[in-house]
């Protein structure tokens, strides 16, 4: 095995699991500022918001393939609002629109 | 659906499913990188390793790419540290929301936090118990390890049409996090609106992990500014 790699691996490894373990154990049991607390319980909406968007128009060579996929998402939403329904959901409808893309 | 009088707290078996939702969503990116991580020149051990210490798919296939130009080892674990840096402003956040819990056991499910086990887990109304946390990281966590290992040693497995159609499942996975609530709370979709606007026009500025904590920062402390959120208020939660 190539002993640089595992470096790279081991280094990779390291600065990913410090910023996802820090706040965990820092902030463990403190109260912050209420406007902090307040701003940290906005966040998962926020993330979501900046996670789907405009990344979702890039998944493929054509922009309509996200839009499309985002589109079949709303509808299937207002069918059921099960999470593996509509993740499936859009993946068979995509498939089957896949030659217009 | 109202999730508000018939929520339930998440235990492990929710996690299961929930996580499942997540291992549909990697099987299609871990496959792919398995077998870019072979046309790079890496062993199935290589591969299997860097998904199973690192655990971090935008920061993987980067790596590939630096990795194939020759880049050093310095600046692909600083590339990754500025991708990852994200994780810390969701890692803060869902703290925020998780049961109280010994350090330790928090230090061990902080590992699985990816943006998916985070959307997943955040977005359940508090106090959100370590186990299903724990459920949703490691159900997650195998589909990404296996799948690595399968698309190294068989990257084409799965037939074109399905790769591509499957390449949306992790956006199809985020909207189905956030239409429920948002179709319920007009906070969520100003929220998730203003953050994404805020990406739009940051993306091709900064590196991606600092524009993704910029603008998610960003449009929670003017949310919250503009509407504070009172010390018992819950968001309604997804399905």
């Amino acid at each position: 095995m190539n002993s640089s790699l595992l470096w790279i691996i081991a280094g990779m490894a390291v600065v990913t699991y410090i910023p996802r373990m820090l706040p965990f154990v820092v902030l463990n049991g403190k109260r912050l500022p209420s406007w902090v607390e307040g701003a940290l319980r906005n966040v998962p909406f926020a993330a979501l918001g900046a996670l789907i968007f405009p990344g979702l128009l890039f998944v493929h060579d054509s922009l309509f393939f996200g839009i499309v996929g985002a589109a079949s998402a709303v509808i299937l939403s207002y069918v059921n609002e099960n999470m593996v329904f509509i993740v499936l959901g859009s993946i068979f409808i995509l498939s089957l629109l896949l030659p217009i893309f | 659906m109202n999730t508000h009088s018939l929520y339930q707290v998440p235990d492990k078996y929710t996690g299961l499913k929930h996580g499942g939702a997540i291992a549909i969503g990697y099987m299609p990116a871990a496959v792919t990188f398995g077998f870019l991580a072979q046309s790079t020149g890496l062993t199935f051990m290589e591969a299997v390793m860097m998904s199973t210490f690192v655990f971090a798919g935008a920061a993987q296939y980067t790596a590939l790419g630096l990795i194939s130009a020759g880049t050093g080892a310095l600046e692909i674990i600083i590339t990754t540290f500025v991708l990852n840096i994200r994780h810390l402003l969701m890692s803060a956040s869902l703290n925020e929301k998780a049961e109280a819990s010994h350090p330790v056991i928090k230090a061990g499910y902080a590992f699985g936090i990816t943006d998916e086990v985070f959307a997943v887990t955040s977005t359940n109304n508090g106090p959100i118990p370590s186990s299903y946390i724990y459920s949703v990281f490691l159900t997650a966590y195998v589909s990404w390890v296996a799948f690595t290992a399968a698309g190294h040693s068989a990257g084409d497995l799965l037939p074109a049409f399905l790769q591509t159609s499957l390449s949306f499942a992790i956006y199809a996975l985020f909207l189905a996090l956030l239409l429920p609530p948002l179709k319920k709370s007009r906070k969520v979709l100003v929220l998730a609106g203003t953050a994404a606007l805020f990406h739009g026009i940051l993306y091709p500025f900064l590196p991606e992990g600092w524009a993704i904590i910029t603008a998610a920062a960003a449009a929670s402390i003017l949310i919250e500014w503009a509407a504070p959120n009172s010390n018992r208020e819950e968001q309604p939660a997804h399905e």
